[in-house]
């Protein structure tokens, strides 16, 4: 270590570090202020003159500057400017997870269908189809081609979804291929990859086979891990695969002409998409990159974005701006889960239900989130799923526990005498969003005023919360769920006792039972009667706390039409969205 | 003596009596420190500062005995409050749920185009609105298959005006609506315009119409509002001078308790840096040779440390259990970051010290090393030590405020001034005040530290002696 | 001086080493698990991740791949974005930073100097009192309360002037640059303020200047020739320490006006504890510093004899 000689080393000028230096200049220059200086300010007027012209000049040259920012609708060159929350992380299809790549993605890329403006599933790549049984049957589109011109064939179906199986690409997103035959047992290691049930008969014929009936699975082809991927591409991309703009191809409406990172994404309008003539919009260009929502409607009053979402902290700024505020239900379902493992007192029924009964849910969402969108949650089956023909919330209306301090209580009493005499303190693990915090104060702050339950809030950042959830640590876990494609099961097996996402290790063979029975069937009213069955389940068990069916408000511009939103895929949509006079 | 015709006698040359006190020195003796004092005290600026350092501390430690609120303790029924006076509130029965209107009689689901669609008649309030509850109810509009309700506080002029988007009634024969979104006794005008299920119609019809303040019975038992208060009586909320927080907390209590957080970051961390620093730089310094130059090179890696990047790095590795504040790891990773600066300026010091030529004085008369540094050494190097400490104090509130932004500061419900400025940036137009009452408290804070900082390094610079 | 400099680039060798090994070990005691994510995954897949980031052998072997590989100059690829390099997202997202802490110095500078040299020519009086009083807000309030009036400034200057001044956000041209280098620059600019007014009273008792009016030059040749320059000398020494420690601290500006430096990968690298960015962001920046550190360092010695004489 003694590799300075030692007069260097006894030098304390030398070396002196950056703050230490700094701090003695200010030491040694304050030290003089006490020193007599006569003024001299008359003689120094000129130089002040001079000075204050200069700054002038200076001011003028910055007002002069080319300022060639577009603005956030064009009407002549279609352009529409739209901020992204963040980076897109991932835009290959077979591994992205988020819901920015999948926005992005959304916009770039068609898969067998898609969903239209009114939630319908319609042809995209495909332009129909046969269901026989267990095999489905695609016949493509002569017309859909990729970005540098070639046609879309049932082989990029084939390597995409295979390649997403198979364990080496690990992707996070593999389960949702499982109903394809073998699908499950191929990310296992269990079968190779050519096994699985899909095989492209030729060019413009892609047979699947499914492993068991599912009811959704059409439903599931318009999903981002069921897009199709050229084999090409990646063999000669490698790990750089839709790294870059020029990195992947694109077959949706629209395909990236320029991405630089975590400043801007450029989509232009794609010349070989099959659909191009009812793409309007010829350019959509996310110039900004923000999870700020103050910046965002910062850019929206400058005109210079068409879009932006709103929190509870800055919708009063739009509203006093006499700005339309529009409010959309996202789908996501957000609850308090307990954890349920034996040595947790969370595990103790009454005590979960003295919770049940002391919390209100609606004042949380009218007072503590307070802004608009936000449904009371009542159960884990949002109000927007379709049930056997009208929307399930309606023929199966979800159990509810009412408010009622004493009840809950006596349910508390109950639960400390099975716990032997007290209640320890309970652990309320969260996430560190804003929001997340604002709920748990809240929770801490009812739950003892209600019960005189000690709440500790455990405040994680996303990876250490999911690492605590994962391995049991906390009792109580504010969660949520988004769903993946349009259909009940979405939502139905994620307190199954076999979902790794059941982080409370909750498991009942009756509620399991259910499950499968809905899983396994594609009648409508059996399916949608196990999910009663398990709702109901789910509330006296009190598996989870509802909290929130969580909702948005967003401004857009008023010059734009035809912008949509959705509870799963793309959301917001802007392919076919247009710009009016 | 300025007599001329002065004779000498023999008494001019008598010697003088002896006395003790010839040599005394007329002025009073002033030590290092009294006279450090007296410069300090001439200095208007450092003194004001210190008044106002020493009302921070009361403020901090005596404020929550004068004023005992719990910092904690939510009130929805006042959230974000400016500050003001008493309000009074109307004691209203527990809420009940209510279930707006259906006319069996309509079809659910219209059959008319969004164009065609009239606007609602008879919009009005079911029951007196208050801030508990606002029910409206109105007459179904013919062939409408469903109903927006927006809530706006001010007349609107357009169907682009009609403020906030509170719901949509998605079938035409439920004519009823329940507002229970964070309501304030504020004017409010609510509009209504009917839908063919998804699209709107081109009229609206509006109601104006201002809650009442109210509060539940249960909530009036709970917080001790008044004797045996009914339903229908009028009671005093509870006074928040300096008004509440989002969730309706009292800020005044939140701002003492975020000062206890804040102060004991900003006092405490560099504190425990500087004395440490001191022993560390001090010992080397002292030593010398090549202990002095491993401790220094030491001291040169962890100063190489991307200050804020480790900060992040430490407070997450340290971890914040559930129900800790988190206060003590980021006091750690501060202490743990920050000393070595503190080290080297003092060693610098002790070095210059040591050679000075009052210490090879003081070794010759047989002063041992004790004697030396505490009655040399460590004095000499205080004034260096103090005007750091005082500088360090605004980087430690600034940091936990960073902190605090990027959502790795205290954990809640513990406030710190930083946390809660952060919350009010968020809505600074808002509600100002959650904003600007923790701002204003660091910014007198860091300014009373940096100028009384000033002020004592002037005071303490033994250099400014006679300057004046 | 050549073996000055040696040894200075030797010991900014052994520290960049230390900072390595601090982070690595720093990072790997944070409690959680990088590959996890929203949705859980089968253990088949987490094996196959845990090989591809090399997570699956013991810690040490981990460390001495890490350095192998550092000397090579590859960071590895980051967890969140798979298919991108953290070499790339450094030499992407850096000079960003660089550019705006830069820019934000030089502001910063010109600025300090300015307003410290006016104070001292309006000693006490309203101008002095004025900017002071600015410079005291500009060091007594948080970075982000100034970075949010910022932006919202710019909306309501645009809104008067009905056409785009300034941009509110984002990042690309010059004009882009200025609101969130002023806002950045704003707390050093009043520390500058500060030194400079010191400084600027210091020189104008000393008695050079005094030599220089008593032979008649005009005032604002003395002012130019020999009190500003002599000012900004003590200034100017601080400058490089101030490029560096800014230029790391831009999160906040990034965050807020959307500009796509290094800080932003930073703070939501730690969120997502995305190991490989985590340790290439901060040992880069570390030895960034530590470069900078030597630079001013052998600057000193050039300028000030007395150093390179003890060598």
């Amino acid at each position: 270590m003694n590799f300075l000689p030692k007069n260097v080393a006894m030098s304390p000028s030398k070396q002196a570090s950056t703050r230490e230096t700094y701090q003695r200049l200010i030491n040694s220059n304050t030290e003089m202020r006490g020193v007599y200086v006569t003024s001299r300010t008359k003689e120094f007027q000129v130089s002040i003159r001079s000075m204050t012209s200069f700054l002038k000049y200076c001011g003028l040259l910055c007002l002069l500057l080319p300022v060639c920012v577009q603005a956030a609708v064009s009407s002549e060159a279609r352009t529409i400017m739209i901020a992204l929350t963040e980076e897109p992380p991932q835009l290959n299809s077979m591994k992205a997870t988020d819901q920015v790549s999948i926005f992005v993605l959304g916009h770039l890329m068609e898969g067998l269908v898609r969903y239209d403006r009114r939630g319908r599933l319609v042809p995209g790549v495909a332009e129909s189809w046969d269901v026989e049984d267990l095999t489905y049957t695609f016949t493509l589109r002569k017309d859909a081609r990729w970005s540098d011109g070639q046609p879309v064939t049932a082989r990029d179906f084939v390597f995409s979804w295979r390649n997403t199986l198979d364990p080496v690409t690990a992707s996070e997103y593999a389960f949702i291929l499982y109903p394809v035959k073998h699908g499950e047992a191929i990310n296992k290691g269990k079968r190779p990859i050519t096994e699985l049930g899909v095989v492209a008969e030729d060019d413009r014929t892609l047979i699947v086979t499914l492993e068991r009936p599912t009811a959704y699975f059409l439903k599931l082809c318009a999903f981002a891990s069921y897009l199709p991927v050229r084999e090409d591409v990646v063999r000669a991309k490698k790990d750089r695969y839709a790294a870059d703009a020029d990195d992947f191809l694109m077959n949706g409406p629209f395909r990236l002409e320029e991405w630089v990172h975590g400043a801007s994404l450029r989509m232009v309008k794609n010349e070989h998409y099959w659909d191009r003539d009812n793409i309007y919009l010829n350019e959509i260009n996310a110039a900004y990159v923000t999870s700020d929502t103050r910046a965002r409607l910062n850019l929206f009053l400058d005109d210079k974005i068409v879009y932006t979402s709103l929190d509870g902290d800055t919708y009063k700024d739009a509203l006093s701006n006499q700005l339309r505020i529009r409010s959309f239900t996202t789908g996501s379902v957000f609850f308090l889960e307990y954890n349920h493992r034996e040595d947790r007192a969370t595990a103790n029924l009454n005590l979960r239900r003295a919770i049940q009964h002391a919390y209100d849910p609606d004042e949380m969402v009218n007072k503590v989130l307070a802004t608009p969108g936000n449904l009371t949650g009542v159960s884990v089956f949002p109000v927007w799923l379709d049930g056997i023909e009208g929307k399930f919330r309606d023929e199966f209306p979800a159990p509810i526990a009412d408010r009622n301090i004493p009840r809950a209580r006596e349910y508390l009493a109950a639960a400390k005498r099975e716990l032997g005499g007290t209640i320890p303190p309970l652990v309320l693990l969260v996430s560190d969003s804003p929001t997340a915090t604002k709920q748990a104060e809240y929770i801490q702050g009812e739950l003892l005023n209600n019960l005189g339950l000690d709440i500790r809030i455990d405040k994680q950042i996303f990876k250490q919360r999911l690492a605590k959830m994962t391995s049991g640590d906390f009792d109580i876990v504010g969660a949520g769920w988004g769903p993946d494609f349009d259909d009940i099961m979405t939502f139905g097996d994620l307190f199954a006792s076999w979902n790794l996402n059941n982080r409370g290790r909750y498991s009942n063979p009756r509620y399991d039972e259910q499950v499968r029975t809905a899983m396994n069937s594609v009648d409508p009213a059996t399916r949608m009667r196990a999910m009663s069955k398990a709702q109901q389940i789910l509330f006296d068990d009190a598996v989870v706390l509802p909290q929130y069916e969580q909702g948005v408000i967003y401004l857009l511009h008023p010059k734009l039409r035809g912008v949509v939103r959705r509870v799963t895929g793309v959301d917001p949509d802007f392919t076919r969205a247009r710009i009016i006079q | 003596m300025s007599e001329q015709s002065h004779k000498f006698t023999q008494l001019d040359f008598a010697p003088l009596d002896h006395r003790e006190d010839h040599e005394s020195i007329a002025r009073p003796s002033l030590s290092y420190w009294q006279d450090a004092w007296r410069r300090l005290k001439q200095n208007t600026r450092a003194i004001i500062s210190m008044y106002i350092l020493i009302a921070l501390a009361l403020f901090t430690m005596a404020g929550p005995l004068l004023w005992q609120v719990d910092a904690s303790r939510q009130d929805l029924n006042q959230t974000s409050q400016a500050p003001g006076f008493v309000r009074q509130a109307l004691i209203v029965p527990a809420y009940k749920r209510w279930a707006a209107p259906v006319d069996q009689a309509i079809p659910k689901y219209g059959d008319l185009l969004p164009e065609e669609l009239a606007s609602a008649q008879g919009l009005t309030a079911a029951e007196p609105p208050n801030t508990q509850t606002v029910r409206l109810i109105w007459e179904p509009v013919p062939g409408a298959g469903g109903y927006s309700i927006y809530r706006n506080t001010r007349p609107p002029t357009s169907m682009q005006d009609l403020g906030l988007p509170l719901s949509s009634v998605d079938t035409g024969n439920k004519h009823g609506y329940e507002d229970r979104l964070n309501l304030k006794a504020e004017e409010y005008f609510y509009s209504v315009v009917a839908t063919d299920g998804f699209d709107e119609a081109a009229v609206f019809s509006t109601l104006q119409l201002r809650p009442q303040l109210a509060i539940t019975h249960k909530d009036a038992l709970e917080r001790d509002l008044s004797n045996n208060p009914q339903p229908g009586d009028e009671v005093s909320l509870a006074f928040h001078p300096l008004g509440t927080d989002y969730l309706g907390r009292d800020m005044l209590a939140r701002l003492m308790e975020g000062a206890r957080v804040s102060l004991f970051i900003g006092v405490l961390a560099p504190l425990a840096f500087v004395i440490f620093g001191v022993a560390y730089g001090g010992f080397a310094g002292y030593v010398g040779g090549s202990i002095d130059n491993i401790l220094m090179r030491f001291a040169d890696f962890v100063v190489a440390l991307p200050f804020l990047l480790f900060m992040i790095l430490f407070k997450i590795a340290f971890g914040i259990g559930p129900g800790e504040s988190g206060i003590i790891p980021m006091l750690v990773a501060l202490v743990l970051l920050s000393w070595p600066a503190t080290a080297r300026l003092v060693r610098g010091q002790v070095l210059q010290i040591r050679e000075q030529g009052y210490i090879d004085a003081a070794r010759l008369m047989g002063a041992s090393n004790h004697y030396l540094i505490a009655r040399h050494i460590l004095p000499n190097t205080m004034g260096v030590v103090l005007v750091t400490l005082t500088f360090a104090v605004p980087m430690a509130i600034f940091t936990e405020a960073f902190l605090s932004f990027i959502g790795m500061g205290v954990a809640p419900p513990t406030p710190s001034w930083g946390s809660m400025c952060n919350a009010g940036v968020k809505t600074m137009l808002a509600h100002p005040h959650e904003l600007i009452l923790p701002a204003v408290l660091i910014s007198i804070t860091v300014l009373a530290f940096n100028l009384f900082g000033d002020g004592l390094t002037e005071a303490l610079d033994a250099r400014m002696r006679g300057r004046e | 001086m050549i073996r000055y400099t040696a040894k200075r680039i030797l010991s900014g060798i052994v520290t960049i080493w230390f900072i390595t090994t601090a982070t690595f070990l720093a990072m790997h005691a944070v409690p959680g698990d990088p590959l996890m994510n929203d949705k859980a995954v089968s253990e088949e897949i987490r094996r196959n991740l845990e090989a591809r980031y090399g997570l699956d052998k013991p810690l040490s072997k981990q460390y001495v791949i890490f350095i192998s590989n550092m000397l090579k100059g590859d960071f590895g690829i980051s967890f969140t974005q798979q298919n991108r390099r953290v070499n790339d997202i450094i030499r992407e997202h850096f000079p960003v930073s660089a550019i705006l802490g830069i820019l934000a110095v030089v502001i910063a500078a010109l600025g300090g100097m300015l307003w410290g040299a006016l104070t001292a020519l309006y000693r006490n009086r309203l101008p002095d009192i004025t900017i002071m009083f600015l410079v005291i807000l500009g060091i007594s309030v948080p970075g982000f309360v100034f970075a949010a009036t910022g932006q919202l400034a710019l909306v309501h200057l645009n809104a008067m002037v009905g056409t785009t001044v300034l941009p509110v956000a984002g990042w690309g041209t010059f004009t882009h640059m200025l609101m969130p280098a002023l806002v950045l620059g704003l707390g050093t600019m009043a520390l500058l303020t500060r030194l400079m007014r010191t400084s600027m009273i210091d020189v104008m008792g000393e008695d050079y200047i005094r030599t220089a009016h008593a032979k008649g030059l005009s005032a604002q040749r003395i002012f130019l020739r020999h009190q500003l320059r002599n000012a900004i000398l003590p200034v100017v020494t601080v400058l490089g320490p101030q490029i560096a420690a800014i230029t790391t601290g831009g999160f906040v500006v990034e965050y807020v006006f959307a500009i796509p430096g290094l800080g932003r990968y930073f703070v939501q690298a730690v969120q997502q504890l995305d190991y490989t960015v985590i340790m290439g962001t901060t040992v880069f920046y570390g030895a960034f510093l530590v470069l900078m550190v030597i630079l001013v360092d052998i600057l000193y010695g050039l300028i000030d004899p007395r150093v390179r004489l003890s060598t």
